[in-house]
């Protein structure tokens, strides 16, 4: 943590936000993609383990990305749409081949999602600027949403340790 | 990205600027620090291998601090094309700038997965205009 490494304005704050709630989407769109991506045969053949583990990783990440939007809300900034984001996974999108790539590529964007959470906090954390928002508030969202990641980087591992 | 980054990232595009070693100067008014600290970073930089420096030259990086200085240079591309491309935000480079040090490469390699990047990156990235020189941004009217 240094040369800057702190957040120093509301501004500054709404931005880092809004990059949180991209990576919530990406999380969903990719999760979304990566089950439309199997036709039937192959989605029947994939572990109803694994197929319930993308579905709720969707909903989750809707569910931290609407928590986050709040925020952004009260600071009077604005979110991307998710239509954005989806669209440029769809133009982005190659699949991922198999079902150890789509647990490798879940497990990636959870402990991306765990370890941007991390580094905002403590960003926030060491810094000492009064926010229009009510700092414990945020800090107190964060935390919880990083537990979350923390423990979707756990269940993903799991799985993957369990197919070894 | 941490701090030694930063200086790898500024040592390498001022070399590039001024087709020779970076001066203590120069990178003091890029990173917006003292020289002091300039000179204290890149000797610490210096005991690991990463940069040259010739007093009254200035400093250069050695064969693993320029690779290290291209992997920075290439998360600092993605997160100014992400903020110009996808947050269609106008001051991209002055925000690139200040959230460089929180955006840790594992994000932004996630960001990269929405953009388009050329492969030659971060070659094609202009020192003087601050960004890709394929990116393209459009001028804002006075």
């Amino acid at each position: 943590m240094s040369l800057g490494q702190r957040v120093s304005t509301d501004h500054q704050l709404a931005r880092l936000l809004q990059i949180g709630v991209v990576l919530e989407e990406l999380v969903e769109a990719r999760a979304e993609r990566h089950l439309e991506e199997l036709d039937p045969s192959k989605r029947a053949a994939l572990d109803d383990e694994v197929e319930e583990l993308l579905a709720e990783a969707a909903v989750e990440s809707a569910e931290h990305r609407d928590r986050v939007a709040a925020l952004l809300d009260e600071l009077d900034a604005e979110t991307t749409r998710f239509e954005q984001i989806e669209a440029l996974v769809e133009e982005h999108y190659s699949a991922p081949g198999n079902t150890d790539g789509v647990l490798y590529d879940q497990l990636f964007s959870e402990e991306t999602a765990y370890k941007f959470y991390d580094d905002l906090i403590a960003a926030i954390e060491d810094s000492d600027t009064e926010f229009s928002v009510d700092r414990e508030e945020v800090l107190a969202t964060l935390r919880e949403i990083r537990a979350e990641e923390e423990k979707g980087v756990e269940d993903v591992a799991a799985i993957m340790e369990a197919r070894e | 990205m941490n701090s030694a980054d930063q200086y790898l990232k500024a040592i390498y595009l001022a070399q590039r600027l001024e087709d020779g070693p970076a001066a203590t100067g120069t990178l003091a008014d890029m990173l917006d620090v003292s020289p002091a600290s300039v000179n204290e970073m890149v000797g610490k930089l210096e005991s690991r291998g990463l940069v040259e420096h010739e007093k009254y030259a200035g400093a250069t990086l050695t064969d693993d601090g320029i690779v290290r200085a291209e992997d920075t240079l290439q998360t600092y591309c993605i997160i100014e094309r992400f903020l110009y491309n996808v947050l269609e935000v106008e001051d991209f480079r002055g925000e690139a700038r200040a959230l460089e040090s929180v955006i840790d490469d594992t994000v932004a390699e996630r960001l990269d997965t929405i953009i388009d990047r050329r492969e030659e990156c971060p070659d094609c990235f202009d020192a003087e205009a601050d960004c890709c020189e394929f990116l393209e941004v459009e001028q804002q009217a006075d």
